[in-house]
């Protein structure tokens, strides 16, 4: 009996000078994502076609510019599984290595954006007065450059290149990005415990970073899930005027262009390369509104 | 009586003014100015509670707010320990937060709901004594936990897992971890239960005697004031009205405002509450942009006369008890 007590006290001692692991709202909108099905499908099928395009194309038989003069416009075949284009190179590599391309200037160039303006928008709403002002004007005045006509008038001084895409889509895609954080920082710069952060002393860019970005960084996240869709399909649009990324390289939109002039002759030429991208776009656009779902505080 | 402590806060006619941009859309419209804070001094030794009480809008807040330097002060000096904090640059005002700290009104907003507790607490530490390895950080947060009341296990928690009153508790620890001279509370308690209220004043009023603390507390409950406070201002509409001891003034309040005050706290016997009659004031607070003239009480006075919209009142009187009203002293 004695022992049994002794037991329990040890117990109990032991449990009070054990830490509390506390749950954090990361990791309550990361449970809340786990349960959401089309979201985590989503995610799975994207890393599946991420892991694809990263190693199909290492272990293919072809090259993407390997052209076969025996095989032109030919329908999908055991030895090319998506049939081959009006050069007779192979579709199912062309297809991963334009996945590449593709996801590769929608991440980036979302990346980008997001840094950008996160930094630039959390720094305007947080300094506010005049240095707001001068920032958001100068926003505005970015805002007011045609994007195209930026592109058109890059691409005719450097001439076609994949960089030249990631600096006129990150030039224009922060300002959103930029606006959005600066209204959440509006909201935030008077929530009391920025108030007690002044109070303890802490500087003007720690309190941006440690109390500012971290209660921003949701709505940065499910804007930046939906950025990604909007940069492919950008990109896509470029490529298809014939702006984008130069033979015999490729990307998803490169492919449509190429596939839809053959459209009556060679289905497929168009039709794998338009499936992967349409089942990305749907991928990143579910697991946005996942994560909306996920961090949106009310919900709790 | 107050001869022998030493002074560590002396407010002189402390002016607190925002601009309000016109509405006309005239460019040369004049902005109008409203007057929060419209010439307050008062002095605070050390390990001595003052309290301040008024109505809502009535300026505490931003008297608060302005000692600590989160407003400006439009006139006026506030000088701590022979420093006056209004005329300093930022980086030395910073230097000055190891020694004045400040507690929020709303527990939960007042802390970062991204942080745990452990960071939270440790913020001020980590912000002046960068040097501090992070086992040390974490031994003072956790003493500084036990001693508000909070058990040290819960340190990787986030502020949403707490009540109210532990999360006002953590707001304490987080002012007392740089071992300030004063507090200033900025109603602490007034968004707790009355069970918790209580806890937490008398939290504060052992840590104060434990450390020889000096607080300014804001409230807008008489009764806490009653309880905590060794001296106190009554507001109104931004003006002080009444600074006496805290025992002289709920013994004998002079001015008609701190009467009417005082007349509404409810009284826990229903026999005396009944037969009790409570002094109303007539009409509504006046808009602190356009005060009324002379006394700003005058419109709502009971013993108002014509002499008061001429002359503006001060406080007149002993360390004791004074108070600022053209007719009665």
């Amino acid at each position: 009996m004695l022992t049994k007590k002794q037991n329990i006290d040890a117990i109990d001692s032991f449990s009070e000078n054990l830490e509390i692991e506390g749950r954090s709202l990361w990791k309550d909108a990361r449970i809340r994502f786990m349960r959401n099905k089309a979201a985590m499908v989503s995610l799975i099928i994207l890393c599946m076609i991420t892991l694809a395009v990263i190693f199909v194309p290492m272990f293919a038989e072809f090259t993407y510019d390997d052209t076969d003069w025996y095989a032109l416009h030919q329908a999908p075949s055991t030895l090319h599984l998506f049939g081959t284009d009006s050069l007779g190179r192979d579709l199912f590599v062309r297809t991963f290595i334009g996945g590449r391309i593709s996801l590769m200037v929608g991440i980036l160039g979302a990346l980008v954006a997001v840094v950008i303006g996160t930094v630039y928008g959390a720094a305007s709403g947080f300094l506010g007065g005049k240095v707001d002002r001068a920032m958001m004007r100068l926003l505005e005045i970015l805002y007011s450059i045609p994007f195209m006509f930026l592109v058109i008038v890059l691409v005719t001084f450097f001439g076609r290149h994949i960089v030249l895409i990631f600096v006129a889509i990150g030039a224009i895609a922060w300002l959103d990005m930029a606006r959005i954080v600066r209204g959440q920082t509006l909201s935030l710069r008077n929530k009391e415990f920025i108030e007690a952060a002044h109070v303890c002393g802490v500087s003007n860019w720690n309190i941006i970073r440690r109390h500012i970005i971290p209660n921003v960084l949701g709505i940065v996240a499910v804007y930046s899930t939906l950025l990604v869709p909007s940069m492919i399909l950008t990109e896509s649009f470029l490529s298809f005027l014939g702006l984008g990324v130069q033979e015999p390289m490729t990307s998803w939109g490169a492919l449509l262009q190429e596939g839809a002039q053959t459209m009556e002759i060679a289905i497929w030429q168009i039709a794998f390369p338009a499936a992967f991208m349409v089942i990305t776009l749907f991928c990143f656009n579910y697991i946005g509104d996942g994560l909306r779902d996920a961090l949106d505080p009310k919900d709790r | 009586m107050n001869s022998e402590k030493k002074l560590i806060l002396d407010i002189n006619d402390l002016k607190v003014q925002f601009s309000i941009p016109s509405k006309s859309l005239l460019p040369w419209a004049k902005p109008h100015t409203l007057k929060a804070v419209d010439g307050v001094s008062l002095k605070l030794y050390e390990g001595e509670t003052l309290g301040v009480v008024g109505e809502s809008g009535c300026g505490k807040s931003t008297l608060a707010r302005a000692i600590i330097g989160l407003v400006p002060a439009s006139a006026g000096s506030v000088v701590w320990l022979g420093e006056d904090l209004t005329k300093l640059d930022h980086e030395s005002l910073r230097l000055k937060r190891k020694e004045i700290q400040m507690i929020f009104q709303d527990p939960l907003a007042s802390l970062n709901p991204r942080m745990n507790v452990g960071d939270i607490i440790a913020e001020p530490l980590r912000t002046f004594y960068p040097n501090l390895t992070k086992s040390e950080v974490k031994e003072e947060v956790k003493e500084m936990m036990y001693r508000v009341g909070l058990l040290p296990n819960v340190i990787n928690r986030y502020p949403h897992e707490f009540s109210g009153g532990q999360c006002q508790r953590i707001g304490i620890a987080r002012a007392l971890i740089l071992k300030p001279k004063m507090i200033i509370c900025d109603e602490p308690v007034s968004a707790l239960d009355v069970s918790i209220q209580a806890q937490v004043v008398n939290l504060l009023k052992e840590l104060q005697n434990e450390l020889g603390l000096s607080l300014v507390f804001i409230a807008h409950d008489l009764s806490v004031v009653k309880h905590i406070a060794d001296r106190v201002l009554v507001m109104y509409l931004g003006n002080p009205v009444e600074l006496a001891e805290c025992d002289a003034l709920f013994a004998e309040p002079k001015h008609p405002y701190t009467q009417a005050l005082m007349s509404a706290v409810p009284i826990p016997d229903p026999r005396i509450e009944r037969a009790k009659k409570i002094q109303m004031l007539e009409g509504e607070l006046p808009s602190p942009i356009n005060p009324p003239s002379g006394c700003v009480f005058r419109t709502r006075c009971p013993i108002a006369t014509a002499e008061c919209s001429k002359e503006k009142p001060q406080l007149k009187g002993n360390e004791i008890h004074s108070l600022s009203c053209l007719l009665r002293s």
